[in-house]
């Protein structure tokens, strides 16, 4: 135990003694993150939006007036009907619109309870889920300030409409799509290329020589990263909830859960690729080619899987980010709990298992 | 051989505190075998830099091949050549490969290329592997052959770092014979090399201990000087007065 | 006793095309300093890592105490002490780190075996907050050494420890050596100077994958045949030239400040020959004498055997 203990702790010392790396290891996901943030909110100030108003009364007013006044919105033009909200949608200027139904305030005042409609254009997913939890941010508040001076309860039930993708397929994709990626890259490509330097160095040599277990290295050069991997999911959740925003809906435990399922998947991963790989060049570029691209291209992080042609949509069922995208995604989003992604997880399970029992097998107690 | 090649004055080289080189003062002649020793960490690849050009000296005046080492670097790199034990030949390359991009480098017309490499196959001996990847020849070929690339050029003056370590002992005989065929064509060669035996092949020798040359002179006086019997023991006495043990 | 055997080892790579160990046997004795003296690629490491229990033999056995190096590598790999050919340490740890951790994966501690490396290690101790790759060759070669010794292994494996390190810290290193061995610790060394070969008790020159001699260092020197002679002149590469072009001669080759040469009647004494043929060829200051012949002598002399041979 003790020799495993310091066998971590070297690892340790290797990951703080490289400067350039350690600020890569844990500067990546806050570049990213902040890169793919900025990209979003960047597009939502001063989205162009339309308003409907069959009721034309005070609250109606007073919320367009509201809506109007944040930065985030300009209301391009009043329309009469919503007949003209599609063609307004089909220029592509406008990005959401705004219906208030008949006797608005009237609803309000008698019945405690009115209703308003947001249509949203949801081919760009990212903007429209954004721009809705605006509104909604906003008509909650004008709710709120409402029933300070009346003293009653009172309610408007923001209807919510997303145009051309009703489901929200693909919503929020970057932040799991974050997360599968930086894991995947420090997971593999780390584990991979600490293990080929021990190689190149002849360090492994003495190691193998000693009576230190082969099994002790690997859970030795796993464990840090694993750490690593763990600080980096807790900042990128951070992130995304305190600075972007982006709640959490589902169980944080679950999350960690499958999120260290996923960081052992990957270990074992880095682990196969530094047993074929005999220098640290073919090590890295074997891990960005085994991690960067499936999850890129076939997670379903930028390009629905849905869209794809069968044979990508067959061979992105092996791309374990595949799964562990949806997994989060689901939880994140939708707050699933285990007992809707339990399929998901029940693969991502297995490939782990596979990844690790093979990469145990092949891992080699004598040189080539 | 009377002709200077190499001319260094008060050569000196600072990292911060630490004086690397102190106050090198010595010169080369046209045609000879020059050997420089020190142990390691002494101050011989500072002072080797300085001298091709990789490295600006701290002060001092030095020429090489006629050339300011402050100012004329490129005139100096175009009329040096350097070989290291490590890395002169590409070994997923051929022979042929090998030879035609060195004499690319250095400007040689495709017909000149076609010659030298001839030449060059012919003088090693190499006529079966000529068309063979450099990584499957036996290091002592590989160290012969990129000997020979180095000198493709024809420059005045080729520096080699420890081009013998590890090569079999006749192999490093044929690699001097090399050497010594070079400087007939009037070639000067700047060695360094960890066997003190090959020391007694140069024509003179200087010894640097903790960043100073101690001693430089021929094999035979050197030895007469220490009143030792071979170079090694001469080595041996100088170098373990040395306090620095760092590089 | 023995502590090291090989009988008929092979070691092939590259799809059986490379043979890099040829049927080699020989045996180590308990307490002994061993040398494989040869040149790079002669299969040295190969022999090492196969004793280390890294490499399978393609063919034949060896033992290592008394164990067998396929069946019983758990065993062995705990009792012996290995320095790979390069300075296998890690560069971005302190000298001080790098021990220690190599002592706890071996299962011990630097204070336990401090006696046994206290010779080495005090040398470097001053460095010991110094990162190993900022050490010089010779520090390097002391921490290897050291590392390598800090579990109190009954045989030490050192594969070239002397590579790229300057005359100076070579003499050191073998005075190390010899104060291990009178501790009682087998060592088997490789190297490809030849000079160090007289530092052993016994050596085996290897070139090629095949040992072409296992003795003593004067046993191998007495079984040199025929006379050697040294010879120079004040134009030494010229004086080479001619010599190899002297009808009688066998070989010639450049050794130290003389040539040394030998004749196709090894036994005669060409001495008067010489001299006129060099007179003739207007060769001034000329020496010529019988000497004893150094290992390298013996190897290239071997080589040479084996080639004309072939």
């Amino acid at each position: 135990m003790k020799q495993l203990f310091s066998f971590i702790k070297k690892e340790f010392l290797h990951v703080f003694r490289d400067r350039k790396t350690l600020m890569l290891l844990f500067g990546l996901p806050v570049v990213q993150l902040t890169l793919f943030g900025f990209a979003l909110t960047n597009e939502v100030k001063n989205a162009k939006i339309v308003v409907a108003d069959y009721s034309k009364d005070i609250a109606t007013k007073q919320i367009t007036e509201k809506i109007e006044a944040s930065k985030y919105f300009d209301v391009e033009k009043s329309l009469k009907s919503h007949d003209e909200i599609e063609a307004a949608f089909k220029t592509g200027k406008i990005k959401l619109a705004i219906l208030f139904p008949e006797n608005f305030n009237e609803n309000l005042l008698h019945l405690h309870k009115a209703q308003i409609q947001i249509i949203a254009d949801a081919s760009d997913i990212n903007t429209a889920t954004t721009l809705t939890n605006y509104i909604s941010a906003i008509v909650a508040d004008y709710q709120r300030q409402l029933m300070k001076d009346a003293s009653i309860p009172l309610t408007i039930t923001p209807e919510i409409r997303m145009l051309y993708n009703p489901e929200l397929k693909g919503e929020h994709t970057f932040i799991p799509g974050i997360m599968a990626m930086i894991m995947l890259l420090i997971c593999v490509m780390m584990t991979s290329i600490s293990i080929v330097r021990e190689k190149e160095l002849g360090t492994m040599e003495i190691l193998l020589v000693s009576p230190f277990k082969p099994l002790m290295v690997i859970i030795a050069k796993f464990i840090p990263y694993l750490l690593i991997s763990f600080f980096n999911i807790t900042s990128i959740l951070l992130i995304s909830v305190y600075a972007l925003e982006l709640p959490i809906k589902g169980s944080i435990l679950l999350l960690y859960s499958e999120s260290l399922l996923f960081v052992v998947t990957a270990l074992a991963i880095g682990l196969l690729i530094s047993i074929q790989a005999q220098s640290q060049q073919t090590a890295m570029f074997g891990s960005l080619m085994a991690t960067m691209l499936p999850t890129l291209l076939l997670s379903g992080f930028i390009f629905p899987v849905e869209n794809m042609p069968l044979p990508l949509r067959i061979i992105s069922n092996v791309v374990p980010s595949k799964w562990f995208f949806i997994i989060v995604k689901s939880i994140m989003i939708k707050g699933a709990g285990i007992s809707v992604v339990w399929k998901e997880t029940l693969v991502l399970t297995g490939m782990m298992l596979f990844f690790l029992t093979v990469s145990l097998r092949k891992f080699k107690i004598r040189l080539a | 051989m009377n002709s200077t090649v190499i001319k260094a004055e008060k050569l000196t080289k600072r990292y911060g505190d630490f004086v690397a080189a102190n106050e090198l003062t010595f010169d080369v002649r046209a045609g000879e075998i020059f050997g420089f020793l020190g142990a390691n960490g002494a101050g011989k690849t500072t002072a080797m830099r300085m001298l091709c050009g990789l490295s600006v000296p701290s002060s001092g005046t030095a020429s090489v091949a006629g050339y300011d080492v402050y100012k004329q670097t490129e005139n100096i790199k175009r009329n040096i050549g350097y070989m290291s034990q490590k890395f002169s030949l590409y070994e997923d390359l051929t022979v042929m490969e090998n030879i035609g991009f060195y004499a690319g480098i250095y400007g040689l017309t495709d017909k000149e290329i076609k010659e030298k490499s001839v030449q060059l196959v012919d003088q090693l001996g190499l006529h079966d592997s000529a068309k063979k990847l450099v990584r499957s020849l036996p290091l002592g070929w590989k160290q012969k052959l990129s000997f020979l690339v180095a000198i493709i050029h024809q420059p005045k003056i080729v520096f080699l770092d420890e081009p013998t370590s590890g090569v079999d002992p006749v192999a490093r005989r044929q690699f001097w014979d090399l050497i010594y065929q070079a400087a007939d064509t009037g070639i000067t060669a700047f060695v360094t090399t960890h066997y003190m035996d090959e020391s007694e092949y140069c024509h003179r020798v200087s010894i640097m201990v903790d960043g100073n040359i101690r001693a430089l002179d021929s094999p035979a006086n050197l030895k007469k000087h220490f009143s030792a019997s071979s170079m090694d023991e001469v080595f041996q006495g100088l170098a373990r007065e040395a306090k620095r043990k760092e590089d | 006793m023995t502590s090291v055997e090989l009988n008929n080892v092979t070691k092939k790579y590259d799809k059986e095309k490379v043979v890099a160990v040829d049927d080699v046997s020989l045996s180590v004795s308990k307490g002994e300093l061993f040398g494989l003296i040869g040149p790079d690629g002669a299969g040295k490491s190969s022999i090492f890592r196969i004793l280390t229990t890294l490499l399978l033999p393609d063919g034949g056995t060896a033992t290592v105490e008394g164990y067998d190096v396929v069946k019983d590598y758990k065993t062995i790999r705990g009792n012996v002490g290995y320095m790979p050919g390069r300075f296998s340490l890690y560069q971005d740890l302190t000298v001080e780190e790098n021990l220690s951790f190599f002592a706890t994966v071996f299962g011990t501690s630097i204070e336990e075996n401090y006696e046994l490396i206290k010779d080495i290690y005090i040398q470097i101790e001053p460095f010991k907050k110094r990162r190993a790759g900022k050490l010089s060759g010779g520090m390097k070669q002391k921490l290897a050494l050291s590392c390598a010794l800090i579990h109190k292994p009954s045989i030490l494996f050192l594969d070239e420890p002397t590579t790229g390190v300057d005359a100076v810290s070579r003499k050191e290193f073998w005075e190390m050596l010899k104060r291990l061995k009178q501790q009682g610790i087998t060592i088997m060394v490789s190297t490809p100077y030849m000079d160090e070969a007289t530092l052993c008790d016994r050596i085996a020159l290897i070139q090629s994958g095949k040992i072409l001699s296992v003795d003593t260092p004067s046993g191998i020197v007495k079984s040199y045949h025929g006379k050697l002679f040294a010879i120079k002149s004040d134009a030494m590469y010229k004086l080479m030239n001619d010599l190899r072009a002297f009808e009688h001669t066998r070989s010639c080759f450049a050794f130290g400040e003389y040539h040394h040469i030998s004749f196709k009647e090894r036994d005669k004494d060409y001495t008067e020959e010489v001299l006129n043929y060099l007179q003739a060829k207007g060769h001034t200051g000329v020496e010529i004498k019988s000497v004893t012949p150094a290992i390298e002598d013996c190897f290239i002399d071997m080589v040479e055997e084996k080639k004309s041979e072939a």
